[in-house]
C-alpha cells in the first residue's frame, strides 16, 4: 500500500509536472525561436506577428490531440465499425442493424429506454421545480435544498446500494428489513421482490435516478426563478390570482428556456444510464436498457465489437437532436463576441 | 382580515411540512445505510434500522446438551448451561419447549415437563434441567426462547471491510485515479480555454462549435475504438493495456469538453481592459495568461475541479473498461459492484461498502457547495 501511495504521488508529479513543463517550454522555446526583445524594432514587430500565429495553437493544441483520439476518432470509428462483423475484420452492411431491429432483448431495451426517457426528466424536473418554489419561501429553504441536493454527490452505484437496501425482501413471516416491505407490511399488504417484477421494476430503477437528479433540476430552476422580477410577482398578487395561477401563468411560463435546459440534461444522461440497471438487475427481469446491453456485448463471449457499435450508434442518434439545439443555442449566446 | 391571515397561516403551515416530507424522503435513504453500516451485524437482519435504538427481540430455538453432559446432585440427574454457547449478551425475556408455544414459560421460572422433568431457563440464558432419573438418548432437550438485545452499535463493520475486504486498497485506487484526472484536464483546458475566448486564429469558431457538439455526446460511442486502441498500443509495446494512465488520459478527454466549454465561457467574460493594459505594458499571452487570467479564474475551476473530481470518483463504466478488476487497479465504485454479487445479502459489508465510496464526496460537495453550485448554473443556464 505504501509502494502505491508513493507510486501515485511520483506519477501525479510526472503527470501534472509534464503538462506544465509542455506549456512553459514551448512558450520558451517559441520566444527563442522568434525573439521580440533585443532585436531591432521591425525585427521585433515581424516576431510578434509570427508568434501570434503560432502560439495559438501551442495552447489549444493539447486539447485538440486528445479530443481527437478520445471523441473525434472513435464517434468514426464506431460508426465504421458498426457495419464490421464481430471482431471487426469483415464488412457485414446492415446485419448489425437488420440483428437489432429482431432481437428481443434490444426491443425490450428500445422500449424500456422510452419509459425511462418519458418518466425520468419529467419527474425530475417537476419535483425540482416544486421543491425550488416551496423552499424559497421558508426561512430554512437552504438548509432544505442542501440535503435534498446531496445525493447529486452520491455515485449511481451507491445509490443502488441504498436503494437495494430500501427493496430488499425478506421471505414471509421474517422480519422485513427493507423498508418498503416494512412499510407494506405495516399496512396489511404483500411484501414483494420490487426489483424482479417485470415492467414495474423499471419504476422502481427510475426512482433511483430521480432521487439522484431532482436535485439538480432544483438548483437550476430555483436560480432562474429568483431572476424572475419581483414587480411581476407583485403585480399578479394585486389582481388577485391564487398561488396556483401564479405559479402556472407567471412563473413557468418565464423560466421556460431553463426548464427546456434541464430537462435536455436530464434526457441525455437517461440515454447513457447505465450504472443503475448493471448494479441492480444486469438487465434481468425485463430491466434492460441500450447502454447496459451495449456493455453487455462488448464483453459478452469474447466481444462482439459489431453490435456494441451498433448499439452505441442508436444512442448516438437518440443524442443528435439535443446535439444540434445545443449547437444552435450556443451560437445564438455567442453571435454578439 | 382574519380569514386572510388565517388562511396564509394555514398555507404557510402547509409549505412547511410539503418541504419537510420531501427532505424526510430524500434523505431516508442515505441515513438507512448510515445507520446500518454502524450496527452489529446480527442486529441489522433482526430487526429494520429504523429500529435500530430499540431493543431487538427474536425467538429462537435451540437444543440442550445431551443426556452425556449430565451430573448427579442431591439424587437428582441435572443438565446445566447456558443457551448462549458463546456468551452472547442477550436477555431472555420466555422460553417454551413446544414450536407452537416458544414463549410459554417467563425467564426465571421453572417449566413442569412432565415425569418430574423440571427445566429451568434463567434471563441469562443459564438453565438448569433435573430429572428423577437418569437422562437418556444422544439428542438433547429442544428448548425455544425469545430474547431481545440492547441495541449495539459498533465500529467492527467498517475495520471489517477496510482491510479485509479490499475497500481500504481500492480506496487508494481510486484516489491514484482520481486526481490526476482531476488536474490534468483543467491545465489543458484552461490554456485551450483562454486561446479560444482571447486570441484570433483562423478556426476558431469551427473548433468552438466541435466542442460544444462533443459536449453531448455518450461516452457509449467511443468505449469500443478505445478499447480496441489500447488493447493495440498494449500489443505492439508489450505493455500492459490497462494502465493507470490509460485511464487519466480516457477521463482527461472526456472531461476536456465541458471543462473547455465552462472555462471559455467564463473566461470571456473578463474585462477586457485588464488584458488590453496588461499588453500595451508588453506582457506576451503567456504571461498574461498565468499572471492575470489564471488568478482571475480561480472560481470557475474550483467548480470545475469538483465536478470532475465527483465524476472521476464516481464513474464505473470507464474504470470497468479502462482498468482491470486486481486488487492494486480496482476501484472503489467496481469493488462495490462486485461485493454487490458476491456479498449481496451480506448487508453489514454493503452498507459500509457504500457509505465509504460516498463519504469523500459527500465532503467535497459540503466543503465546496458554493463553487459546485455556481459551476452547474454556469454549465447548463448558459445554453438556454
Amino acid at each position: 500500500m505504501a509502494a502505491q501511495i508513493f507510486s501515485a504521488i511520483f506519477v501525479i508529479i510526472i503527470g501534472v509536472g509534464g503538462c506544465v513543463a509542455y506549456f512553459w517550454g514551448a512558450n520558451k522555446l517559441l520566444d527563442l525561436i522568434f525573439p521580440s526583445r533585443g532585436v531591432s524594432g521591425s525585427a521585433a514587430v515581424d516576431n510578434l506577428r509570427r508568434q501570434g500565429l503560432v502560439r495559438p495553437w501551442l495552447f489549444v493544441g493539447p486539447a485538440m490531440i486528445i479530443l481527437t483520439i478520445y471523441l473525434i476518432y472513435p464517434v468514426i470509428e464506431t460508426l465504421r465499425l458498426s457495419f464490421l462483423d464481430r471482431g471487426g475484420e469483415h464488412f457485414v452492411g446492415f446485419a448489425n442493424y437488420q440483428w437489432a431491429l429482431g432481437d428481443h432483448d434490444f426491443r425490450n431495451s428500445i422500449f424500456n429506454n422510452i419509459l425511462w426517457l418519458a418518466v425520468v426528466p419529467a419527474a425530475c424536473t417537476f419535483l425540482g421545480l416544486i421543491i425550488a418554489v416551496l423552499t424559497d419561501k421558508i426561512w430554512w429553504g437552504t438548509i432544505a435544498k442542501s440535503l435534498v441536493f446531496l445525493p447529486l454527490a452520491i455515485s449511481f452505484v451507491g445509490a443502488s446500494v441504498i436503494w437495494k437496501f430500501i427493496y430488499e425482501y425478506r421471505g414471509e413471516g421474517q422480519v422485513q428489513i427493507g423498508l418498503l416491505n416494512a412499510i407494506i407490511q405495516y399496512f396489511g399488504g404483500q411484501p414483494q421482490v420490487w426489483i424482479s417484477l417485470p415492467f414495474w421494476n423499471n419504476f422502481f430503477l427510475m426512482i433511483i435516478l430521480i432521487w439522484i437528479q431532482t436535485g439538480f433540476a432544483m438548483v437550476i430552476l430555483s436560480s432562474a426563478l429568483r431572476g424572475i422580477p419581483e414587480e411581476t410577482l407583485e403585480a399578479a398578487v394585486i389582481d388577485g390570482a391564487n398561488p396556483f395561477q401564479i405559479f402556472w401563468k407567471i412563473m413557468v411560463p418565464q423560466i421556460w428556456g431553463t426548464i427546456a435546459v434541464v430537462w435536455t440534461t436530464i434526457t441525455i444522461l437517461v440515454l447513457k444510464v447505465f450504472d443503475i440497471v448493471l448494479t441492480m438487475t444486469n438487465g434481468q427481469w425485463s430491466s434492460q436498457v441500450l447502454a447496459n446491453l451495449m456493455f453487455d456485448w462488448m464483453f459478452r463471449g469474447g466481444g462482439d465489437f459489431g453490435r456494441g457499435a451498433t448499439i452505441a450508434i442508436i444512442i448516438m442518434i437518440a443524442v443528435i437532436p439535443i446535439m444540434v439545439w445545443n449547437i444552435r443555442q450556443a451560437n445564438k449566446e455567442t453571435g454578439g463576441h | 382580515m382574519a380569514a386572510s391571515t388565517g388562511k396564509s397561516f394555514a398555507s404557510r403551515f402547509g409549505v412547511h411540512i410539503a418541504v419537510l416530507v420531501f427532505v424526510v424522503i430524500w434523505t431516508i435513504p442515505t441515513l438507512g445505510i448510515l445507520v446500518s453500516s454502524l450496527r452489529d451485524k446480527d442486529q441489522i437482519i433482526a430487526s429494520g434500522w429504523w429500529n435500530s435504538f430499540a431493543s431487538s427481540s427474536q425467538t429462537e430455538a435451540g437444543r440442550l446438551p445431551a443426556a452425556s453432559a449430565q451430573t448427579q446432585k442431591d439424587g437428582k440427574y441435572v443438565i446445566e448451561g447456558n443457551v448462549f454457547g458463546d456468551g452472547a449478551k442477550r436477555d431472555i425475556s420466555a422460553f417454551g419447549v413446544k414450536a407452537a408455544a416458544p414463549t410459554q414459560y417467563k425467564a426465571g421460572s421453572a417449566a413442569d415437563l412432565g415425569d418430574g422433568v423440571s427445566l429451568q431457563v434463567n434471563a441469562d440464558g443459564s438453565f438448569v434441567l433435573s430429572s428423577p432419573k437418569a437422562f437418556e438418548g444422544d439428542r438433547g432437550q429442544r428448548v425455544y426462547y425469545a430474547s431481545s438485545a440492547p441495541p449495539k452499535f459498533t465500529t467492527e463493520n467498517y475495520q471489517n471491510v477496510l482491510l479485509s475486504q479490499g475497500i481500504g486498497r481500492s480506496f487508494m485506487n481510486s484516489l491514484t485515479v482520481t486526481i490526476p484526472a482531476t488536474v490534468i484536464p483543467i491545465l489543458i483546458a484552461a490554456f485551450a480555454a483562454y486561446a479560444l475566448a482571447w486570441m484570433r486564429f483562423p478556426g476558431r469558431a469551427l473548433l468552438i462549435a466541435v466542442i460544444i457538439g462533443l459536449l453531448v455526446v455518450p461516452l457509449q460511442m467511443s468505449l469500443i475504438p478505445l478499447l480496441k486502441l489500447y488493447n493495440g498500443v498494449g500489443t505492439f509495446f508489450g505493455v500492459p493495456s490497462k494502465t493507470y494512465l490509460g485511464i487519466w488520459l480516457a477521463h482527461t478527454g472526456f472531461g476536456l469538453p465541458f471543462a473547455i466549454y465552462l472555462l471559455r465561457s467564463y473566461i470571456a467574460g473578463l474585462p477586457r481592459e485588464i488584458m488590453e493594459s496588461a499588453r500595451i505594458d508588453g506582457a506576451s499571452d503567456f504571461e498574461i495568461f498565468v499572471k492575470i487570467v489564471l488568478p482571475l479564474s480561480f472560481p470557475v475551476l474550483a467548480s470545475f475541479a469538483i465536478f470532475q473530481f465527483l465524476w472521476v470518483w464516481n464513474d464505473l463504466l470507464v474504470a470497468m473498461v479502462f482498468l482491470g478488476t486486481a486488487p492494486d487497479q480496482i476501484v472503489l465504485t467496481a469493488q462495490l459492484n462486485a461485493l454487490l454479487g458476491s456479498r449481496g445479502g451480506n448487508w453489514e459489508i454493503l452498507t459500509t461498502s457504500a457509505f465509504i465510496t460516498i463519504i469523500v464526496p459527500l465532503t467535497v460537495f459540503f466543503s465546496l457547495q458554493r463553487y459546485f453550485v455556481r459551476g452547474l448554473l454556469a454549465g447548463s443556464v448558459k445554453g438556454g
